[in-house]
Formats: structure tokens, sequence, C-alpha cells
């Protein structure tokens, strides 16, 4: 009963025959190797799960692997590039968005989805677009700040590009 | 979750020649944000899963003159993100903005919406969809039902139609396309729900082997349409009372009504009485009132629910002004 699957994970191909009932996430995990995603609820509560899913953010534990067949998977380890961290992790960093760092990957991985639709969200656009993604650390409000650090960098290095040109 | 054969069909005449005659054998898997939740608790446990999700022809929004058609597989993400829906239908699009959370409306299908598996806990935990104790007695009408119906709760059914999308695709009055064995069939979209009266039903009318095809949307040229929620919490929460209303105007009178209530029953309620109640009225405080009593005149809350009837009134009511100064926001 198993089946060939092939996901593009942060770049790279995963073939693998799996179990058709195997989760995203523990395909991640443990077939993949990528422990950054983590997993809180498995019931799709939580938020800890999240990765992009052919660019667009979804809970991994109400996946199931052979549904991401073929598709593209892009988890928190593929944010940084080499030792240069993507601007929304420099973002958390700064702005101390993370306590026990939990949530974090989950975090980064929907605000990465909002940005990429909305690289200049209100506080609101960004509560909202966290909504999913429960942190019990922070109390949020340092999360909207990296968010908003993130894409305040991010317009600059836009600027930048377009005036280096 | 128990093990499965996973199938993905590339056409509807696959997918429908793979699914069972009967339920339980066979399911169909859209966005799975619901039925994988249902596998996982081992409430529903299919031999075979018929993925939908490669069947091109299931997909895609179009608007014309002719209206608005969405395909099975539309996401709740597309629905609030397109431009022709957020224009034209802007309710629906509110709707779809305010329901679940941005990664599930991301996976979340409009078919799957429509036939997503009510939330009652005593479903979710096992007990069946109508829960009843080695004895017969009904356990939702003695237990804890804060959560369910006030209104269509005579029979059985308790559960509450979960779908905060229905009401407002019911105002806009649109209809559900399906395909089976037998060929097509359309539906008005509130005809598609049904209250079981056995635990071998279901409560959509929705053989086994058929699908979901699509739903279209007439054009809505001179009505004021809004839809209105009260949840616990302002965000990821599901609803205590929805309300949808499209009102047809002539010059500053009610011509026609049509008033729907979402959490309130075991299907998206339609209010007649309401609907009577506003026709030919102008609008305003005093109107809205009365059409929103007429809404709940019937209910007969359970033994934990009567603040729903009250919540559900002020829903329509809400609903009804929120339409006269101009709908969505
Ligand atoms: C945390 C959370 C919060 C939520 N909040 C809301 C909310 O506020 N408002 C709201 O309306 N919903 C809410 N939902 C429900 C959500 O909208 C549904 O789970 C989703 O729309 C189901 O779509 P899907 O594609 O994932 O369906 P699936 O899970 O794949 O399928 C659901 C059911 O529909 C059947 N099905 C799917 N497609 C078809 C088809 N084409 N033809 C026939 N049968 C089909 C499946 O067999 C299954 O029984 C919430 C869900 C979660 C988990
Ligand atoms: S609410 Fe209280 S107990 Fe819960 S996480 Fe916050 S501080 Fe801790
Ligand atoms: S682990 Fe997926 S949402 Fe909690
Ligand atoms: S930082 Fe601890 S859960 Fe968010």
């Amino acid at each position: 009963m198993q089946k060939n699957v092939t996901i593009d994970i942060n770049g790279q191909p995963h073939r693998q025959a799996v179990e058709p009932r195997l989760l995203l996430v523990h395909f991640l995990r443990e077939v993949a190797g990528l422990t950054g995603t983590h997993i809180g609820c498995e019931t799709s509560l939580c938020g800890a799960c999240t990765v992009l899913l052919d660019g667009r953010a979804v809970k991994s534990c109400t996946v199931l692997a052979v549904q991401a067949d073929g598709r593209s998977v892009t988890t928190v380890e593929g944010l940084a590039q080499g030792d240069k961290l993507h601007a929304l992790q420099e973002g958390f960093w700064e702005e101390h968005g993370l306590q026990c760092g939990f949530c974090t990957p989950g975090m980064l991985m929907c605000s990465h989805d909002l940005l990429a639709n909305h690289p200049t969200p209100t506080s609101a656009d960004i509560r909202e677009a966290i909504n999913g993604n429960v942190c019990r650390c922070t109390g949020y409000q340092n999360i909207v700040n990296a968010v908003k650090n993130a894409s305040r960098k991010m317009a600059k290095r836009v600027s930048a590009r377009a005036g280096a040109r | 979750m128990r093990p499965f054969e996973y199938v993905s069909p590339t056409t509807k005449a696959q997918a429908v020649s793979l699914l069972g005659a009967s339920w339980g054998g066979t399911e169909i898997l859209a966005g799975g944000t619901d039925l994988l939740a249902l596998m996982k608790d081992d409430i529903v446990s299919p031999k075979r899963l018929v993925n939908i999700k490669n069947i091109r022809d299931l997909r895609g929004i179009s608007s014309s003159p002719q209206g608005l058609r969405m395909g099975a597989l539309t996401t709740l993400a597309d629905l609030a993100d397109d431009a022709g829906i957020k224009k034209n239908y802007p309710a629906l699009a509110e709707a779809a903005i305010e329901a679940a959370s941005p990664q599930i409306r991301n996976m979340a299908t409009l078919a799957g919406n429509l036939c997503q598996r009510p939330r009652c806990w005593y479903f979710r935990n096992g007990f069946g969809l109508l829960p009843k104790d080695e004895t017969g007695n009904e356990l939702v009408a003695d237990g804890d039902n804060r959560y369910h119906a006030i209104l269509g709760n005579e029979g059985p059914a308790k559960f509450v139609s979960p779908s905060t999308i229905v009401p407002v695709l019911i105002a806009y009055e649109a209809k559900i396309r399906l395909e089976g064995p037998k060929g097509k069939r359309e539906l008005p979209l509130e005809k598609f729900f049904v209250i079981p009266k056995s635990e071998n039903e279901r409560e959509h009318d929705l053989g086994p082997n058929e699908i979901v095809t699509e739903v279209v949307v007439p054009p809505v040229p001179n009505a004021k349409i809004a839809h209105y929620e009260i949840r616990q919490k302002d965000v990821f929460d599901w609803p205590l009372a929805v309300a949808a209303v499209a009102l047809k105007m002539q010059g500053s009178n009610v011509e026609s009504a049509r008033i729907v209530m979402g959490y309130v029953a075991p299907v998206p309620w339609m209010s007649p009485e309401a609907e009577q109640a506003l026709t030919a009225q102008p609008l305003d405080q005093e109107t809205a009132q009365k059409a929103a009593e007429a809404a709940v005149k019937d209910a007969k809350p359970l033994s934990h629910n009567e603040y729903k009837v009250q919540l559900a009134r002020v829903a329509v009511k809400r609903a009804i002004l929120k339409a006269a100064s101009g709908g969505a926001a």
C-alpha cells in the first residue's frame, strides 16, 4: 500500500515510498530529518507545524505527505542563505520575537506568506496573518514588531536593489 | 489513523467510478482540513481515499454577466482574494476571510466547506451524528448542549450546520452542481442540506458516489446583502450564530428578502417569517427588530442554550441593519 512520492523541500527533491497515512510534518521531521518544523497539537489549532506548500502557508500536521507529491515545500530551514539570516529571522532576533522558540518556525512561515502578498502590512494585518498560531510566551506584541521590522528591512533592500540598477 | 488506499484520478468520471455506492468504504479528499481531523480520531475510517485535487475541471473562478461560477476546488483564500468576488459579491469575500485561519483557508476548498461534517462534540468524540446511549436516550438533549440547535431540533439531530460561508451563499441564491453515476444535477444550495433522521443518513443530499463539481451564483443587481457573525473569540473560533440577508428594494421599501441563519439548526435555516415581516416595510431599527423577533419566534432552546436565541435574534437584526447601511465593509 506504499506510495512513491517526490517532494521538493527547500530546493532539494526527496523521493520516498510512504504509507498514504503519513502526515507531511512527519515526512519532514522523520524522513527528511528536518526537525525545525514543530508539532504542538497535531490538530490544526496551534500553527507550530506551518510550512509553505507551493508558497502558501499550510498546517503540515493536517496535510498528508502524498498530498504534497510533486509539489514544493519550504520549511524554516529554507529561510536562511548559508550564514545569512532571512530578514524575518533578523526581525525576530532584534525585536525579541521569541522566548522559548517553540512557536517561532510556524510564526516565521506564516509571516513569510503574509509579506509575500502584503509587503507593508499594518499591525492588524499581521495579527490577522498569525491568528492561527499560538504563542504562550511573548504576548504576541514582539512578534508583531518583528514582522514590521522585517517588512521595513525588505522594503529598504528592494529600493536599494532598484537604486543600484 | 487507519491505513487506506490513496487514489488520485484526473477526471470527474474516474473519480465517480472509484467511489463506493454506499457510505463507509470510500471518502473524497479535497483540502483535507476536515476529513483528516475525522480520520485521525477514527470518526471516519475509509478504506480508500479519492483525492480530487488533480481534476482540472473542478478548478477555477469565472465571473460573467450571467453570474459567478466557482469550481469545487476553489480555496477559501481564493474566495477572499478574487477581485471579481470582492467587487460583485463582497459579503461572500468577507465571510471567506472571517473563516478559520490563513493556513486553513489556503487548503480548505469550497466544496469541502459545504460538505464539512458538524462540529458537534458528541459526533467528534465518536458518539455518532445522532448520539444515543445504550437505552436509546438522546445524549445531546440530556447532556451539554450549549452549542447545539435552537431551531429544527425536534428530531434526533441536534447538531448545527457548521459552514459560515453557506448562509451568505444561500442569500445570494447560489446553486450547487453535482455529478454522479447517473449524470449531473443542480440544486438550489439550501436544498443540499437535509436533517438526517437515522444514523445511516448524512446531513447533505449527496450520494456516496457523487461529487460536488461547482457552485454558481446569479448576478445580483439591486439587492442589499450582508453577513454577520457572532463569535466568542474575535478570530479562529467557530461562531455561535451567523445571519446573512439579501434585501431587494423597491424605492425605500423592501420588495423581497432572503434571511438565512447559520449555527442555529442542523441545516442552514431560512426564515420565511422574518422575510415576511420585512416585506413592503422600510428599513429601520424597528422593522429590523421585528424581523429578528420573527426569525426566532419558533426557537425551542435545549437545556443549556437559551442564550443562543438572543444571539440569533441580534445576528439577524445586525445583518439587516448592516445591509441597510451598505452591506459588507
Ligand atoms: C480550526 C478550524 C477552524 C475553522 N473555522 C471555520 C469557520 O469559521 N467557518 C467555516 O465555514 N469553516 C471553518 N472551518 C472548516 C473548514 O472551512 C473546512 O474544514 C474546509 O472548508 C473543508 O474543506 P477541505 O477542502 O479541507 O475538505 P476535506 O477535509 O477534504 O473534506 C471535507 C468533507 O467534504 C467532502 N468533500 C470534499 N470535497 C467534496 C466534493 N467536491 N464533493 C463531495 N464531497 C466533498 C469530503 O469527503 C469530506 O467529508 C474550520 C476548520 C478548522 C480546522
Ligand atoms: S495565560 Fe498565564 S499561565 Fe497561560 S501562558 Fe500566559 S502567563 Fe502562562
Ligand atoms: S501541530 Fe499542526 S497546527 Fe498544531
Ligand atoms: S516563543 Fe514560546 S511559544 Fe512563542
